[in-house]
């Protein structure tokens, strides 16, 4: 029977020549993530299977992200009990202050991922790394704990959504307009349990920062993955990285979908994701005059490199407009330190920007930006449900990072073409 | 199993910030996980709760992060079952590796009305709204499923070597 990308990887991993959509399998993982917030609930878990060690100390990894550098008494101990534990077991891959970044953005960053792998962590985003063609999925810590039990974990086969890409995108508009462009127009529940797949001639003019933020946000519609076609642009990233030798999976011609869906990308103009879902997609036509507290740029969304040169191009010779708090944060050390050197930094702080160490920090409403009652945010984040910044009586708008650049300059949700007069 | 409660009901899209927000997510305690249950949506939940009351809820329940804190903050605070139209999946999967009971009915998530008594089977996959006599039929659980919740939960299937 035809399969889709992600259920030929699903195959492949079980063990199994074919699987189809319903189907229940217990599958081999490659990479199984923790952070510092599901990983202590996955350690006390892991307990109960009473064995000393992990499956494989390569294959288990944890990153201290959330609310690392730690931001109270408790967090520090739920970062003592992984780095207790990582250090028992002898795991190769844990990430703490000094090399952390944002896990999503850290992973494929230090080769971690490659195509075809079978990825799971508990964290939601996880899904991020269909991005280098992998099938990568969030899960909860109990998933995590059987994961670095036994190197398996159970899955129901899903069904796919295809999405064909045609076209390219405009100038000021990003893989973060694509995907809140689709969310608002399937709805955040629109690709439930499913894949979603990406292809299409439109892949060629997306970079892999473009790609890995479209993953990224396939949870916000409900899907169990996103995952992209590889072509030459998934493998030089790959080889740059230094991952493992890809394995390319391709959907069969004849293989079947729930759903196609053509996006022309010459179309998409900047999105911005209104409270408090991320399906409340609008473009400038429907925006109006909304005046922002705060302007957060960074998340696993939107902290790479290439978003921070863009928030940059926007920023540079400009002031932030008065009372409005900007806060960029470089995803991993080596996007900081890439930012650094670029002089990127510089322009941040000389328009008036705080420039913080990674973290996840405001994005989920930890510390380092929390919104008081009544604020309005704009975030290059992923998510706006109520209360997730701070106060549930504040507002998150989810935008790309040009956007975000543009709005902070103005101290209203701006248009980055209007600002910069293209 | 055999589930008897009376009815908590809410809307479409529940996420996981609603119903344990992060700022409690720098502690793993159970107790105090549930103290803090759907403060942000509803704060009269805490102190109206039973322990064995039954969750109703529409469309793509548990939406949002991975935080099994939240099926455990449900779990915890006294929720016997939670009936939705739809749950989102990573909620899905950590609710039965965590045995909660949960199960997929949307027109007994719209037929059933806050404070019923409600009665659910869920190996016959019958429930039943004992205030109004309504009966609603679902699918029962695939048995892989209902062997990871007749063992109390994923890992102590693994642990028994059912897993492996
Ligand atoms: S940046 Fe935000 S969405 Fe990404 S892993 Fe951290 S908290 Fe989650």
């Amino acid at each position: 029977m035809a399969m889709t990308m992600t259920q030929k990887i699903l195959a492949a991993h079980a063990g199994l020549g074919s699987v189809k959509a319903g189907d229940l399998i217990l599958a081999g993982l490659d990479l199984v993530l923790g952070n510092d917030i599901t990983s202590p609930v996955a350690i006390r878990e892991f307990a109960k299977f009473g064995k000393d060690s992990v499956f494989d100390k390569n294959k288990v990894t944890m990153v201290m992200d959330h609310f690392v550098p730690n931001k109270d008494i408790k967090a520090a101990e739920q970062c003592r009990m992984c780095r207790d534990f990582c250090d028992d077991k002898d795991i190769t891959h844990f990430f703490d202050v000094g090399e952390m970044g944002i896990e999503h953005a850290l992973l494929p960053e230090k080769g971690l991922v490659t195509a075809g792998d079978l990825v799971i962590g508990a964290d939601s985003h996880t899904c991020t790394y269909g991005a280098l063609g992998a099938f990568s999925t969030g899960v909860g810590s109990t998933d995590m704990a059987c994961g670095m039990a036994i190197g398996k974990a159970w899955f129901k086969v899903p069904s796919a959504m295809k999405i064909v890409l045609t076209g390219r995108l405009g100038r000021y508009v990003s893989g973060k307009d694509v995907i809140l462009h689709i969310i608002g127009k399937i709805g955040v529940d629109g690709a439930l349990y499913k894949s979603m797949e990406f292809t299409g001639e439109g892949l060629s003019s997306l970079s892999m920062a473009d790609r890995l933020c479209i993953a990224n946000m396939a949870v916000e519609a409900g899907a169990k993955n996103g995952i992209f076609e590889v072509d030459d642009i998934t493998l030089s990233y790959i080889r740059e990285h230094g991952a493992a030798q890809p394995v390319i999976y391709s959907a069969d011609p004849d293989a079947v979908y729930d759903e196609v869906i053509n996006i022309d990308l010459s179309e998409i103009e900047p999105t911005v994701a209104f409270p408090h879902l991320p399906g409340n997609a609008r473009t400038f036509s429907e925006i109006g005059d909304i005046k922002i507290d705060q302007v957060v740029i960074g998340s696993c969304t939107n902290g790479r490199l290439e978003d921070l040169r863009i928030a940059a191009e926007i920023l540079k010779g400009r002031k932030i407009a008065k009372n409005v708090r900007t806060i960029i944060i470089p995803a991993t050390q080596r996007i900081y330190l890439e930012a650094m050197e670029e002089g990127l930094l510089r322009i941040f702080i000389e328009a008036g920007a705080v420039v913080s160490t990674p973290t996840c920090g405001p994005c989920l409403g930890g510390y380092m930006g929390i919104l008081a009652a009544g604020e309005k945010a704009v975030a290059t984040t992923n998510r706006n449900f109520v209360g997730r910044m701070g106060h549930v009586d504040s507002e998150v708008y989810l935008a790309s990072p040009a956007t975000a650049a543009a709005s902070a300059v103005t101290g209203r949700i701006s248009d980055p073409r209007e600002v910069i007069g293209v | 199993m055999k589930y008897t409660g009376n009815i908590i009901k809410y809307g479409d899209n529940v996420d996981t910030d609603v119903i344990i927000p992060a700022r409690y997510l720098n502690t793993s305690d159970h107790a105090e996980l549930a103290s803090h249950c759907m403060e942000d949506l509803d704060k009269t939940f805490v102190s109206r709760v039973q322990q064995g009351d039954i969750i109703t809820a529409g469309w793509n329940f548990g939406c949002g992060s991975s935080r099994e804190h939240a099926p455990i903050a449900i779990k915890a605070s006294g929720i016997s079952l939670v009936i939705a139209k739809s749950f989102a999946r990573i909620f899905y999967r950590n609710a039965i590796n965590i045995g909660l009971a949960i199960v997929e009915c949307p027109e007994a998530a719209d037929g059933i009305s806050e404070g019923d008594k409600v009665e659910a089977d869920l190996d016959s996959g019958m429930i039943r709204d004992l205030t109004t006599g309504k009966e609603y039929r679902t699918a029962p659980f695939p048995e892989f499923v209902q062997r990871i919740i007749e063992n109390g939960g994923l890992m102590e299937a693994v642990a028994k070597g059912i897993i492996k």
